[in-house]
């Protein structure tokens, strides 16, 4: 049974040769003459100065930490959206509820960080 | 040796080689990539125990977006100014590998001696159905109801949280 | 319809609490006047369920196909969970203000706290322990670094949360031991096979890890890092719930695992265990605590010391002892969460004013908080006619009759100890002249916290059959 999986993985094997061949035959083929203001990193023309471990700001962490948050929640709805046929023929409303307040109370949420000003770049 | 067997061999290595390599590089940024190539490991062992949507889950949530949030956290930090925790104290060194040798002692011997489980039938159809999506949907929305509600108020306090920590305003 | 109706009903404690703070979420977002509205709309919320839950002891059911459990043991739990979270959010309207971080989601963060303890202390499969544990500890997180300007609270929150998150893994790590021997999180059914396993060495190992995930949640000796820096450093009255209402709920958790131990005829494997933690719990807090000057660790070191005294209830673990746990945790959180309210009403702006030095000579200022403090330190103390005198005999009676006489010795050993550094706060406050001008506008509200919570030490100790026999009528369940 984990022969069923062989397609995903020719589809993973072929895309890593086409990506690596694409990157690999660029360096084969093109011209490739370094000096040492072309391996200078890109900074906008100026000469790059300073760490490049600079400092970000905290707003990024609350991105990365909001959307962890919200790929759970989709993580829970995907298996509900794929059973959902079933269950409400078992069960008629009752696989509905649970599912409206599972989103309310995370919608709720979601709200909250629109209303305190969470989705807001200042 | 059938193909599920050599591909555990693979994926386990693979996974106990990077999660080697996480503790022991010094630079935070290379630690978590090789953090994501453990959690790709993993997702691989996921798959031969018949969970697939966790495999699934595993590569979506961890090595996407709890990786994304990690990498966040490192750059936010200034870390090669730090002071390195063994570099004078080389007797904690010492006393961590004690206890690393001791907890490997531990877990082989439970290896050893410890029986696995009786109630595995080896029914290999029933075990394949239990990973779908589709087992877990019907689990996870009838049997399981009150775990998936709690776990709605768990995200909704994360969610307060992380916005009472890093964005509410002070008046 | 998987469920009935009649099961839904059962659940209302839960759906009380989770309603309220969906609701505090609404008022939060549609007024800029929730901090005002939030502590009333909470102690609503709070008294109903303590109410409620006690109302209901006798209705004890297990609900969606074993999952939870209502009535009996948790019915007790959610009382002192709610009382406990009750009082704090009193004490809290006055002492939010001084601490420079009045906000409406304190209240909705406790409100959440309390919905994961009472989670922890009904459930009936191992992953709804987890979620409770989890819902518990990351509102803690967040409580304990609720003010950002403050060094001491993001100490405290950061120290907390890697340490939390660290004895979550071994309870992670045990809770996935035991599902691999046994292929069931059914805690019922994980009873009924306990003495067929108990010769299993994996499943003992999973259970060991997931018993000292939760010692670090009680507080005991070895595991006990966090306990001093996150107490001082979080609010005081973060740190009132904190200490109270978290350890019951732990201490919860462990009642419901080790029901096996004290129902079926097994030997206790985990004797040894508890015994070794409970003996150096209590010296380790008694003798640290001697040396403190600043209250609020001084009462986390006592804090130690208490985990001690009831994990020889777990040692001991017959019925009579576990109802004594149960005693002298609603003891303690009285007793505790009367004598963070008054370090919260004494309580400077900046963390000033918490250290034993400042209330010298309280009694000529403040001769009714003298008073009150003093009760609260004999309770914490152990002296008879109180509460706390009553939890700790209960623990040794019960102790005795497993044969553990030279652990209660140990327990009486300590209590002597312990009774220095609780009179050293007495003798302060009244045998001192006072240094400095204590000036103290807090709102009534937090001293009708210390009034309730007096009451209730002194009810306890003076009638304490009321809740043990109530406790002792439902110990099995």
């Amino acid at each position: 049974m984990i022969l069923d999986y062989i397609p995903i993985f020719l589809v993973l094997i072929f895309s890593a040769i086409i990506g690596g061949a694409i990157v690999f035959s660029s360096k084969l083929f093109g011209p490739y003459s370094p000096n040492k203001i072309k391996q200078l990193s890109y900074e906008s023309g100026k000469d790059p100065v300073g760490t490049t471990h600079e400092r970000i700001s905290v707003k990024y962490y609350l991105v990365a930490m909001l959307f962890i948050i919200f790929d759970i929640e989709v993580i829970y709805v995907y298996p509900w959206a794929v059973q959902f046929k079933t269950l409400f023929g078992e069960h008629g409303l009752f696989a509905f509820i649970p599912m409206l307040i599972f989103l309310i109370v995370l919608e709720l949420g979601f709200l909250y960080i629109f209303v305190k000003g969470g989705l807001k770049w200042d | 040796m059938n193909i599920e067997l050599i591909l555990f061999i693979i994926l386990a290595t693979i996974a106990a080689v990077t999660s080697i390599l996480v503790i022991t590089r010094s630079n935070a940024v290379i630690s978590a990539v090789f953090l994501v190539l453990n959690f790709f490991a993993l997702a691989g062992l996921y798959l031969l125990l018949n969970a697939q949507f966790i495999s699934v889950v595993q590569i979506i949530v961890y090595a996407g977006a709890i990786m994304v949030l990690f990498l966040f956290v490192i750059m936010l930090l200034r870390t090669d100014g730090e002071p390195r925790i063994f570099s004078d104290k080389r007797y904690i060194k010492y006393f961590a590998l004690l206890i690393s040798i001791f907890v490997f002692i531990q877990v082989s011997y439970l290896l050893l001696i410890g029986s696995p489980s009786k109630s595995v039938t080896g029914n290999q159809s029933a075990s394949i159905n239990s990973g779908t999506i589709e087992t877990i949907g019907k689990e996870l929305y009838t049997n399981y109801i009150i775990p998936f509600e709690v776990a709605g108020f768990l995200l909704l306090a994360a969610t307060i949280g992380a916005i009472i920590l890093a964005k509410k305003k002070f008046e | 319809m998987p469920f009935s109706n009649q099961e839904y009903l059962h659940l209302l404690p839960f759906i009380i609490i989770g309603v309220g703070i969906v609701f505090s979420v609404v008022i939060e977002l549609i007024t800029k006047k929730s901090r005002e509205i939030l502590p009333w709309f909470s102690i609503l919320l709070f008294f109903s369920t303590a109410l409620y839950s006690i109302y209901t002891i006798h209705n004890k059911y297990i609900l969606f196909n074993g999952m939870i459990q209502v009535g009996g043991k948790a019915a007790i739990f959610n009382f002192i969970f709610n009382f406990a979270a009750l009082l704090i959010t009193m004490s809290s309207i006055g002492y939010l203000k001084k601490y420079g971080s009045n906000f409406g989601e304190y209240y909705i963060l406790i409100q959440s706290a309390v919905l994961g303890m009472m989670v922890m202390a009904g459930s009936k499969d191992i992953l709804m322990i987890f979620l409770g544990l989890e819902l518990m500890s990351i509102c803690f997180y967040v409580l304990a670094g609720l003010n950002r300007k403050k060094h001491s609270a993001n100490e405290a929150s950061l120290k907390y949360f890697l340490l939390g998150a660290f004895a979550t893994g071994f309870v992670v790590y045990g809770i996935a031991l035991i599902y691999g021997v046994t292929a069931t999180t059914k805690i019922d059914i994980l009873i009924q096979n306990f003495s067929a396993q108990s010769s299993n060495i994996i499943f003992v190992t999973g259970l060991i890890l997931f018993i000292i995930g939760f010692s670090f949640k009680i507080a005991a000796f070895p595991f006990h890092m966090w306990v001093p820096d996150v107490y001082q450093g979080s609010a005081t009255t973060v740190t009132g719930i904190m200490s109270t209402a978290g350890k019951a709920a732990a201490f919860s958790v462990l009642i419901i695992t080790l029901t096996a131990v004290y129902t079926v005829n097994s030997p206790n494997i985990f004797s040894p265990y508890f015994a070794a933690i409970a003996t150096l719990s209590m010296l380790f807090g008694s003798i640290v605590a001697l040396t403190q000057d600043n209250l609020k660790r001084m009462l986390a070191y006592s804090s130690i010391s208490h985990a001690g005294y009831m994990a020889i209830g777990l040692t001991a673990s017959n019925s009579y002892s576990i109802s004594g746990i149960i005693f002298y945790l609603a003891a303690y959180t009285f007793m505790n969460i009367g004598a963070f309210s008054i370090i919260s009403i004494i309580e400077g702006e900046n963390d000033s004013r918490t250290n034993i030095q400042n209330i010298t000579g309280l009694n000529a200022s403040k001769p009714m908080l003298a008073a009150f403090m003093s009760l609260f330190m004999f309770a914490l103390a152990g002296i008879p006619p109180l509460a706390g005198f009553f939890g700790k005999y209960y623990v040794f009676i019960g102790a005795i009759k497993s044969g553990f006489t030279w652990l209660a010795i140990i327990g009486v050993f300590s209590s002597v100890i312990s009774v220095y550094f609780y009179l050293r706060v007495v003798v302060f406050m009244y045998f001192k002249n006072p240094t400095e001008d204590i000036n103290t506008d807090t709102s009534t509200f937090s001293y009708s916290a210390v009034i309730i919570s007096g009451a209730m030490v002194l009810l306890l100790g003076l009638m304490p059959d009321l809740l043990l026999n109530l406790i002792l009528s439902v110990v099995n369940w």
